[in-house]
This record gives structure tokens, sequence and C-alpha cells, in this order.
């Protein structure tokens, strides 16, 4: 018989920690109501912002009496995080906060998060959940090539790694070469990185002479971009690895928030700590599961910053079905697009707000412009093409092609990118009788998913 | 004493000066002077017309950019030498040449070629002080 802290170290799927994913349902949701109940008290006595908003609404926490009560509780926003920077919405005291983590941007005010002791016990637990789900287990040789940092994701994916007991290679990102030697001399079993990422050190493996297949690398955790189920099959081809697709962001925890498993049909949340719901994004009204809306989430057991009812602007649904694996966890379907225009490349999110703002920086009047994205032996690129007007067209060549390294570096220190800036004709860029199109995302053409670019 | 030149921005992709070139030619236009300068990217087509006014507004019609700057018409002798000395006295002037093109036709038997300087106001004096043959109307052309 083996005990009980050994299950995980026969065979990946199980572990002690994972306990959760298996609730029966009602008890699970006695639990979150419990939960909900206590983070709502929490941040109405700590959180000014969420306080002004109950008040607002003549709510009080003794309100929240049931799960659908959350429906009433106001919205959270990402430009809350922004508006209170850089600890408008903590609720513990300094004291108690261990660990400070930032989104990546190198200019304007990134999102503060932030972690007590308890915080970072369950973000441990949740990645340890992961893993477990994606069959990895205490006796793997684990490649976290996540940017350690600010970055929630290397640190993150550490934690639980250690937590499980595996062996964790901290190499963060970058140095592709020496990633492909550490990966087949320290015989690493698991990656994780972005999945973009994935497919350069593929292609980089290659072009070394080296058959990823014939390594010991065996599963792929990816995530901090949307990827498709084409994308998928051609890591998974060409690495000899299950690939599984992780879902996270830094406002709710960081990587953590839910994660496939071995059926790789929809991601389990980890609601036990994450309480997830879909709304309809033009309204905010909740919608009946298994229809298409915006994922909203809501903390249940972090203390230093609690966050209630997060929109998160992605699109998402739950799914409908049981998992043949026995989780009760609900999954919602992997992440393809957004209400926003946002868009990920090399990890980075990337708003064309942003870009825009650094044309007209250079130029004092925002020219047409449009941002193409595509993927070159598996490395994104960025290129932004910007129509000539008269009033910039000098006739000197130098002076255009220094407009042109302006334009880059501009876009560079806004977002810390590197970019190609392409100088176009005037018409030549699309324009719409509505909003215009301002992505090109051509990184997976053949894929059965729409393009993260917005319309 | 300054000939007006127009330029133009062209995308590096095939087919692309020939757009210009067939709106001139429907127009009716004849080229006096061309030059195509190029990047990996990008070309700045530069051109010498009788009609600068119709040429812009035919071209910026066609969807072109265009921009009308100065550039100096001057007169060199069309034998071995004859640019040379014209050289030599810009350079005892002191002027900077950003760029040169020459006209396909000569002016009253000498060649003619089209001088853009950093300064214009300076190289304007400079060749006025050394007598430097400069065409100032293009009427004087063949």
């Amino acid at each position: 018989m083996v005990p009980m802290e050994r299950w995980n170290d026969l065979y990946g799927g199980f572990h002690p920690a994972s306990a959760p994913d298996f609730l029966p349902t009602p008890q699970l949701r006695d639990l979150q109501l419990r939960r909900l109940q206590a983070v709502v008290h929490r941040a109405y006595k700590n959180v000014a912002l969420f306080r002004d908003r109950m008040r607002e609404r003549n709510l009080a926490p003794a309100d929240v009496r049931d799960l659908a009560d959350i429906a009433r509780l106001p919205f959270m926003e990402k430009s809350d995080l922004r508006d209170t920077y850089p600890f408008g919405l903590f609720a513990s005291d300094m004291s108690e906060i261990v660990r400070l983590h930032a989104s990546s941007g190198t200019t304007g005010k990134p999102i503060v998060v932030a972690y007590t002791r308890e915080d970072l016990d369950v973000w441990a637990e949740v990645i340890v959940r992961t893993f477990a789900a994606c069959g990895v287990h205490r006796g793997d040789i684990v490649q976290n090539a996540y940017g350690y940092g600010l970055f929630t994701g290397g640190l993150g994916l550490h934690a639980g790694a250690e937590a499980l007991g595996a062996t964790v290679i901290p190499i963060s990102g970058g140095n592709t070469e020496r990633q492909i030697m550490v990966m087949k001399d320290f015989g690493v079993t698991t990656l994780c990185c972005t999945p973009s990422y994935c497919l350069h050190i593929i292609e980089r493996a290659e072009e070394m002479g080296i058959d990823v297949r014939a390594l010991p690398l065996r599963v792929g955790i990816f995530g901090a971009e949307p990827w498709g189920q084409q994308m998928r099959e051609h890591i998974e081809a060409r690495a000899g690895i299950k690939a599984y697709d992780i879902y996270g962001l830094s406002e709710i925890i960081g990587p953590g928030v839910a994660s496939e498993g071995a059926s790789q049909d929809g991601l389990f949340v980890f609601e036990d700590h994450f309480y997830p719901e879909i709304v309809d994004p033009a309204t905010g009204e909740p919608l009946p599961d298994g229809a298409e809306g915006e994922l909203v989430l809501t903390t249940l057991s972090k203390k230093a910053m609690p966050v209630i009812r997060y929109r998160t602007h992605d699109i998402t649904a739950f799914a409908t079905t049981p998992s043949p694996c026995g989780r009760t966890l609900r999954r919602i379907r992997r992440i393809s697009h957004r209400t926003d225009d946002m868009f990920i490349i090399r990890g980075v999110n990337v708003f064309p707000s942003q870009v825009e703002s650094a044309l007209l920086a250079v130029e004092g009047t925002l020219p047409h412009y449009q941002i193409v994205l595509t993927r070159s032996k598996g490395l994104d690129q960025m290129e932004i093409h910007v129509e000539v007007t008269s009033e910039v067209f000098s006739d000197k060549i130098s002076e255009l092609e220094s407009l042109q390294q302006r334009l880059a570096n501009a876009v560079e220190h806004t977002l810390g990118l590197r970019v190609h800036v392409r100088l176009v004709e005037p018409q030549t860029l699309e324009r719409s009788a509505g909003k215009a199109r301002r992505v090109v995302d051509m990184r997976e053409q053949k894929t059965d998913r729409q393009p993260a670019g917005g319309t | 004493m300054t000939i007006q030149q127009l330029s133009l921005f062209l995308e590096n992709k095939p087919q692309q000066l020939r757009v210009p070139i067939h709106v001139l030619a429907e127009a009716n236009i004849n080229i006096l002077a061309m030059s195509l300068a190029d990047t990996q990217e990008f070309g700045v087509l530069r051109l010498i017309v009788r009609d600068v006014a119709q040429a812009r507004a035919v071209l910026e019609r066609a969807g072109c950019v265009v921009n009308v700057s100065e550039v100096m018409a001057i007169k060199v002798p069309d034998h071995p030498g004859g640019l040379d000395t014209v050289m030599a006295t810009l350079e005892q002037a002191g002027l900077n040449i950003e760029y040169v093109y020459s006209f396909s036709s000569q002016c009253a038997g000498t060649a003619v070629l089209a001088f853009r300087f950093e300064d214009p106001q300076r190289a304007r004096q400079a060749l006025e002080t050394h007598h430097v043959d400069v065409v100032s109307r293009l009427d004087d052309f063949a």
C-alpha cells in the first residue's frame, strides 16, 4: 500500500493536493460560498474602491447569502489597478506582504500585485495541481523557461514545481542554444514556457541537428499567450510530447488559475480558489452554462490583494459534460479571443492604443497604421506599417530612414519589444466604415480559431 | 534661379515605379530629368517636368505622396573634365551636395545637371558669386 504522500510518485494525474479537484459539487459550492462571504467582508473592510462601489449600490457584505448573489456585486477592471497604483487595492498591511510582482511594460504604470505568505502557499498549491493534472510528478526534471523576475510566470511555476518535489531548472527565458543544451544534457522531461518559444526551441534544435523526439522530454506546460489546436498538434508531433494549455493572469494570481488535464478537452478552473463566471460582455449579465461570454474571476482565498468579479476580457464558455478523469471542477474552453483589441506577442500584452501613443509622440499626428504579426522560425515578429503622408514625406532618404527609426524606437520604448517599422504608400492600408482593423495576425493562419487581433 | 522638382515616395514592390510613370504618360507630361534613390524597403523618385502644378495634381489624384522641392540646374560642359571643373568651383565655394542627376537633353549644347545642395540659400549666393552657369527657366531647354 503506497503512503498517500507518495501517490504522485508512481504516476501523474493525482497528488494529495489535487483532492479539491474531486470535491462533490454540493460541498464545493458550500466551500465557495463561505469563502466568497469571507473575501467580500475582507475587501469591504480594507479596500476603499470596493467599499465605495458597494455603497453606491446600497450593498453590504451581509447581502451575499448564496452564490447567485455574486451577480449583484460590482465588477473590477484593469484600469482599477492602474488608477490605484501602486498599492491602493491591498487588503493587508505591508509587513504581511512578502512578494510583489508587476506586469511587463517599460513605461507607464504597470499593474502591481501582492502576496502574503498564505497567498504564496495557495499559488504553489494550484501549480502543484496543474502539474499533477498534466501528469508531471516527483522524479520529473522540469525546465522552467518562463521569465523570472517581476513577471509572475517564472517564480509561479518554480514554487509549484518545487512543492511537487520535481527537479527544477530555473533557466528563465532566452539563450535558446543553452536551453537546448540543458534540455539534452540534463535529461529534461518537462518544459514550461510560452508555446511560441517552444516552437522556437524546436526549430533551433532541428537546425543544430538535434531530434527533440529522441530526448526524454514528454510534457509541455504552455501558457501566457493564446494558441490553437493546429499549433498544439504541430508541437506534439515535432517534439514528441503532450502539450498542455494553462491559463492565468497576474491580477488573479499569475499562472495557476486553470489548467488542462490528460484528456485535453478544456481547462479545469481551480474554482475553490478562483470563482469563475461567464457574462455577456456588453451587459455584464450572467450567461447560462455552455454559452460563450466574457470570463469574470473572483479570488476566494487571496489575502493581500483580493479581487472581486474581475473582467478578464477573455472570451470562453463552460463545458457542459462531465470530465472522464472525475474532476468536478468546471472547465472552460481554450481562450482564443478577447473582447478588446489586446494581443499577445512573445508573452507580452500589447494594446494597439499603446502603439498609437508612441506613433503620435513622434509625428505629432496619428498616421494611418496597421500592426502585422507574423511568425518566422517559431519567433513572433511585430511589424508596424505606417502610411507616409505629404506632411512627413521628406525628399531626403536619410530623413525618412530617421523617421522609421524614431517610430521604431518610440514603440520599443513603450512596449519593451523590438519592432520593425515599414513605411507604406498612402491609401494602401484598409479603411473601414467602422473601427479600423488595427491588427493583422498572421501567426496561425490555418487554424480553426479566430485571430487574436481585434476588428 | 532654382527649378522645382517633384519627389514621390514609392514602396519597394514590383511595378510600383510604373504607376507614376504611367500617370504622367496618360497626362501627356514629359519628364525632363529623373532619378530613383532606393533603400531596401522604399525609394524616392525625383522628377523634373515643365508643368509642376499639373503633374502634382494628376499624381496626387492617383494616390501618390508628392513633395515639391527646389534644385539648381547647372550647365556642365559635355566633355571629359567638364563636371570636374564645375565641382572644383562648388568645392571652393564650400557647398555640400545632397544629390545630383542629369537632364535627358542638352541645353544649348551643354549638359545640365540638377543639384540639390545642403544649404540652398548659401548655394544660390555662392553660384552667383562664382558666376556658375545656371539654367533658370525650363523653357531654355529644347
